[in-house]
């Protein structure tokens, strides 16, 4: 399956609309990479002002949700798509809706940034390192999963949210020590399981893009399946 | 957990979501096509049809110009029989009975068989006559049984309300909405086991078009209705199954939903999605 998909209709007008609609998407989604990849690092280096920019993106991102989502409507009512132009724009109502979410996430590690920036520095952000690195690539890859509209990532993609669960429980457990060491540290360390849960919730949006992907691509329902049973229906298609 | 609690939670989700897929039970067979071949001379418009359509549910033919729909639908009540040039093999079976058996008598098989055109076409007569027209040729002059029967009809087809009172007018002085819904009227007078329908709102304005698509909705209570269509997204309002058709080939049969949401064959996806193939 590849991006021709979306063209070859009779009416150049509509190839044009879906192609905006997935530009505008992956320009989101760049977007919210981006947003991630500057509001860790403000969170690790302590730069308030790239963590305000983290924040004040966080706009473009809802204006950018509030217009795909208006095409979308637009194109269902006026053109009344069928098969897998139905199935793409219900799945890009449904994608943007995470990207923003994931968005949303950034800014909150944004905010943590700024509110950790004024605390001691004793401990450094390694224990963030890891797994930032892992959702990151998620996101990445999901999103590179829809500009190619192939699945042949996507059950790579699911069978790491499993790794990034077991890395936010040992991060959990090494938060739980350090506030049963010293109380005093229970404010500055529940704001950094905030963080932590912020991550680990991006990883879960990065899996939700690839189940929307599956439903528009191969027009099946998996989510709320397992990882095995994902795996089953991606491969039977392929 | 109090009862009234553990009673609130023993929704029966089955039932709910039973609703939805509700199409999926299992249908008897109506009309059955086998091997299906016919030629316009040399031509050959439909090419090895096999298909059936179950009973007291809605069939739709989808396709573009010339890919045989209007030609299959006509082999259902023999109307190609008319057509000096068209040769058929293969067989019908309505009801199991194959109605290309040399013992058929074809005006039997259309009394059972009736059909609607893209054009309405009411006879010059007043509104009643038109409707007991067909009783009135099998001999039924009985003024009770007539007035029983219009009425039904009428209301049947959704046009009682509006022409009680104008039942002596002439049918043309209708307007073409009420017209259609006349013809189908007289068609489900004699009360056919299947309605043909080709193409049987093209002519009509939404409204019209609508009122139509809500009768087609309350006929298939008691008929097995077969439609042909240009209008893709009529087919996937009215109908349950939909089959898609392709110069004379039949390339996709299914329920309607799965056709216009994950047809299996790319034909079908590109032309229900509007793409050149």
């Amino acid at each position: 399956m590849d991006n021709s998909k979306i063209g070859h209709h009779i009416s150049e007008q509509f190839n044009k609309e879906l192609e905006d609609i997935r530009n505008k998407v992956l320009i989101m989604g760049g977007l919210v990479e981006r947003q991630i990849e500057q509001a860790i690092e403000a969170y690790t280096t302590g730069n308030m002002e790239l963590a305000e920019q983290v924040i004040k993106q966080d706009n473009d991102v809802d204006l950018l949700e509030v217009s795909i989502d208006n095409e979308c409507s637009q194109i269902l009512a006026l053109r009344q798509p069928t098969a897998f132009d139905l199935r793409l724009l219900i799945a890009v109502i449904k994608i943007i809706h995470e990207i923003e979410r994931v968005g949303d996430k950034a800014e909150h590690i944004a905010e943590m940034a700024i509110k950790l920036s004024g605390s001691e520095k004793t401990h450094p952000h390694h224990e963030l390192e890891h797994m930032s690195n892992l959702v990151k690539g998620m996101l990445h890859d999901a999103l590179d999963a829809f500009a190619r509209m192939s699945l042949e990532k996507v059950p790579e993609i699911t069978s790491l949210d499993i790794k990034v669960d077991r890395e936010y429980d040992s991060v959990l457990r090494q938060l739980i020590t350090r506030m049963m060491e010293d109380p005093r540290n229970i404010t500055r360390t529940l704001d950094v399981l905030w963080t932590v849960r912020a991550l680990e919730r991006i990883g879960d949006h990065a899996c939700y893009i690839c189940e929307h992907l599956v439903y528009m691509i191969q027009g099946e329902n998996v989510r709320h399946l397992s990882q095995e049973e994902l795996e089953k229906v991606v491969k039977l298609k392929r | 957990m109090s009862e009234q609690q553990a009673r609130s939670h023993a929704i029966d989700m089955s039932s709910v979501l039973r609703a939805k897929s509700g199409r999926n039970e299992p249908n008897e067979t109506c009309i059955k096509v086998e091997n299906l071949n016919l030629f316009y001379g040399e031509k050959q418009a439909l090419h090895g049809i096999n298909m059936e359509m179950p009973k007291k549910k809605v069939t739709a033919y989808i396709g573009p110009s010339g890919c045989g729909k209007s030609t299959l639908l006509r082999c259902i009540n023999r109307m190609n029989d008319l057509v000096d040039s068209a040769k058929i093999d293969g067989k019908i079976l309505l009801n199991g009975e194959n109605i290309y058996d040399k013992a058929v008598n074809v005006a039997a098989l259309r009394r059972r068989v009736g059909m609607v055109f893209q054009k309405p076409n009411p006879f010059p007569k007043s509104i009643f006559e038109n409707v007991a027209y067909g009783l009135r040729i099998q001999g039924i002059n009985d003024k009770r049984i007539l007035e029983e029967t219009v009425e039904n009809s009428l209301r049947g087809a959704a046009l009682w309300d509006e022409m009680k009172d104008r039942l002596n007018d002439n049918a043309l002085g209708m307007s073409g909405g009420q017209q259609q819904r006349l013809v189908i009227a007289r068609a489900i007078a004699i009360e056919p086991e299947v309605l043909l329908l080709d193409e049987p709102a093209s002519a009509l304005d939404p409204i019209s078009t609508l009122k139509i698509e809500e009768l087609i909705n309350e006929l298939k209570e008691k008929y097995t209705i077969v439609i042909v269509t240009h209008n893709m997204q009529q087919a996937a309002r009215v109908s349950d199954y939909t089959a898609f058709m392709y110069m004379g080939e039949l390339i996709e049969m299914g329920t309607t939903s799965e056709l216009f949401t994950n047809p299996v064959k790319k034909q079908t996806e590109d032309y229900i999605t509007g793409r050149y193939g």
